[in-house]
């Protein structure tokens, strides 16, 4: 197995049973073989792309705008309080 | 007459004459959305009151003798995936089962600007996250050609409400060919754009470098309606490109002459279909003898793109869907015991199966160590294929494909092979990883009576030139006219 699911889990934020640690460890095992078949490839100097088209900074002037209405951002979360996303107690 | 089964174009007469009322279009629509939809299951959200409101704004205008354009009092419907302001938009997640978006996005504010009366919201894999729709969180469309297939993804509810009459035209979103692979399936027509040219603001994000909103219609008159509603540059998207837009029926031409159509050879690949290979064999025959130029050619990297795609998509999804944490908005478990516990709890509660799979795969291929192997390697080669495209493209003005290798496939056939469902889209995805636009008709049927789809891909930017090699092959057929049976 090339992957380490629990760590990959972890990383990923997501709790996995032990049902879906096997399946998706061979599922993804798979997929993994079948990628392999990039190394048949030589790369060395090849720019890599990572949008199609170019992209270019995009630059405005700074200028005061209305932002999101802040009762409706808060509206939509699943705990809030006094004007913040309300979390579970993070500092000891 | 049965207004439901009419195109965008032919509506906008009706309208124009006043010999019909939005408000009668709506109505018709909504009477064939309860008629069939237990059948197709393509809606996930109907919103009549909306629809019918803006219904008699169009109505009114019309009585008071104002101009309207195209889509004035047309009825569509939207992928789940579009933000929608004050209406559930749930990605057909469960993690978002309950969000109510309190903007909309820019393509749904452009159609709402033309007066495009809106149905509904449409099912959809998961994220965008499939190729069959099986990938819901909610429920699974069928296609309307042949119940027990999938409409193809993961704009299948899109596809399966344009082909059943549940809609006049739809609009689904494009990461692997998640427009195309579903207007084939269901005999549409579906366009995925230029990468830049409409606007992503307001679609929830899967893969950033590769996402793109476009229509799916009935036929390719309607697909340029609605391309000249959705394109253009928008200061919310900075990807989006800042370069005009053409009138796009003015590329509307039923003549094919002298243009110079590619075929690619390694897109004729083995296990292919042969029924599919023999509609797309005879529709070149048919190009060729309307006087277009055919010309084989080669897109040697061709094979590698399923690999680098699922590299790249993964990665960026990874990147994207960590926002889904329980904390700004959607679900958040009820038990846990600290901030880790809930994200994971929370996460694993409200993602499907496809999407964990990609996520752990896209962090995998990000993580320590693995990243020049996998995320930095696709990219080169992403390169490679991009330049195969602009090689390509200096000896011809349209590439020629099928738009899938088969033609729908049964429910439940490839849902536990991962590998088996991602090789579906290997005529599709290229062109994403490019960046150039693609459109798909219906160019064939089965033996069994499944549509089959025919892919043609452009240079960047030349949509045009789709649409009218796209109208040349529609004015001299008539598979676009043929309408699945759902009594």
């Amino acid at each position: 197995m090339r992957m380490d699911i629990e760590k990959i889990a972890k990383l990923a934020r997501i709790k996995l049973t032990e049902e879906e640690k096997v399946i998706f460890g061979n599922q993804l095992e798979q997929v993994l073989t079948y990628m392999e078949q990039l190394n048949r490839l030589d790369t060395q100097g090849i720019e890599p792309t990572s949008h199609a088209i170019p992209i270019f900074n995009v630059f405005r002037e700074d200028q005061v705008r209305p932002s999101m209405p802040r009762e409706e951002v808060l509206g939509l979360a699943p705990s809030q309080e006094d004007g913040h996303f309300k979390v579970p107690r993070i500092i000891e | 007459m049965d207004l439901y089964r009419l195109t965008i174009h032919e509506l906008h007469e009706l309208l124009m004459k006043k010999e019909v009322t939005s408000r009668e279009i709506t109505e018709a629509l909504f009477r064939r959305i309860k008629e069939v939809d237990r059948k197709t299951q393509a809606y996930l959200l109907l919103t009549e009151e909306e629809a019918f409101q803006q219904a008699e704004r169009i109505d009114e205008k019309i009585r008071h003798g104002e101009e309207i354009g195209d889509l004035a009092g047309i009825p569509i419907a939207l992928k789940d995936i579009l933000c929608t302001k004050g209406i559930r938009t749930t990605c057909a997640s469960k993690i978002l089962a309950n969000y109510v978006p309190f903007y909309d996005a820019t393509v749904v504010q452009k159609l709402k600007g033309e007066g495009a009366v809106f149905l509904g919201k449409l099912n959809m894999d998961e994220f965008a996250m499939g190729s069959s729709t099986e990938n819901s969180g909610f429920q699974i469309t069928r296609n309307p050609w042949n119940l027990a297939r999938i409409p193809g993804g993961s704009s299948g509810g899109s596809a399966a409400a344009v082909a059943a009459d549940e809609c006049i035209a739809a609009l689904g979103t494009d990461t692997g060919g998640s427009i195309r692979q579903p207007a084939s399936c269901c005999g549409v027509v579906g366009m995925k754009p230029t990468y830049g040219r409409v606007s992503r603001y307001g679609l929830v994000a899967f893969a950033s470098s590769l996402d793109q909103i476009g229509p799916i219609t009935k036929d390719v008159t309607d697909c340029a309606i609605m391309m000249n509603a959705i394109s253009g540059y928008d200061p919310f998207d900075s990807t989006s490109v800042p370069r005009e837009v053409p009138d796009y029926k003015q590329f509307l031409i039923p003549e094919a002459k002298g243009i110079r159509i590619g075929i690619p050879k390694e897109y004729f690949i083995e296990g292919m279909d042969p029924e599919v290979e023999k509609a797309v064999r005879e529709a070149i025959e048919l190009y060729r003898s309307l006087g277009a130029e055919i010309g084989e050619l080669s897109l040697p990297h061709t094979e590698y793109a399923v690999a680098v795609y699922y590299i790249i998509c993964t990665a960026e999804a990874s990147s994207n869907l960590a926002r889904y944490d329980g904390v700004k908005y959607g679900l958040r478990c009820k038990e846990y015991e600290d901030l880790l516990e809930m994200y994971m709890l929370t996460r694993a509660r409200g993602f499907g199966q496809e999407v964990k799979r990609r996520i752990l795969l896209g962090t995998y291929v990000l993580s320590a160590g693995y990243y020049d192997a996998y995320y930095r390697k696709a990219s080169q080669v992403r390169t490679l294929i991009r330049s195969d495209f602009e090689e390509a493209f200096r000896k011809v003005d349209v590439i020629l494909s099928p738009t899938a290798p088969t033609p729908a496939f049964r429910i439940g056939e490839k849902v536990n092979d991962p590998l088996q469902m991602y090789l579906s889209d290997i005529h599709t995805i290229p062109v994403n990883l490019a960046g150039i636009p693609a459109i798909s008709i219906p160019c064939g049927f089965s033996r069994e009576g499944l549509p089959i789809g025919l892919q043609l891909m452009g240079r960047h930017f030349d949509e045009g030139m789709l649409l009218r090699v796209a109208y040349a092959f529609e004015k001299n057929t008539e598979f676009h006219l043929k309408k699945p049976n759902l009594a």
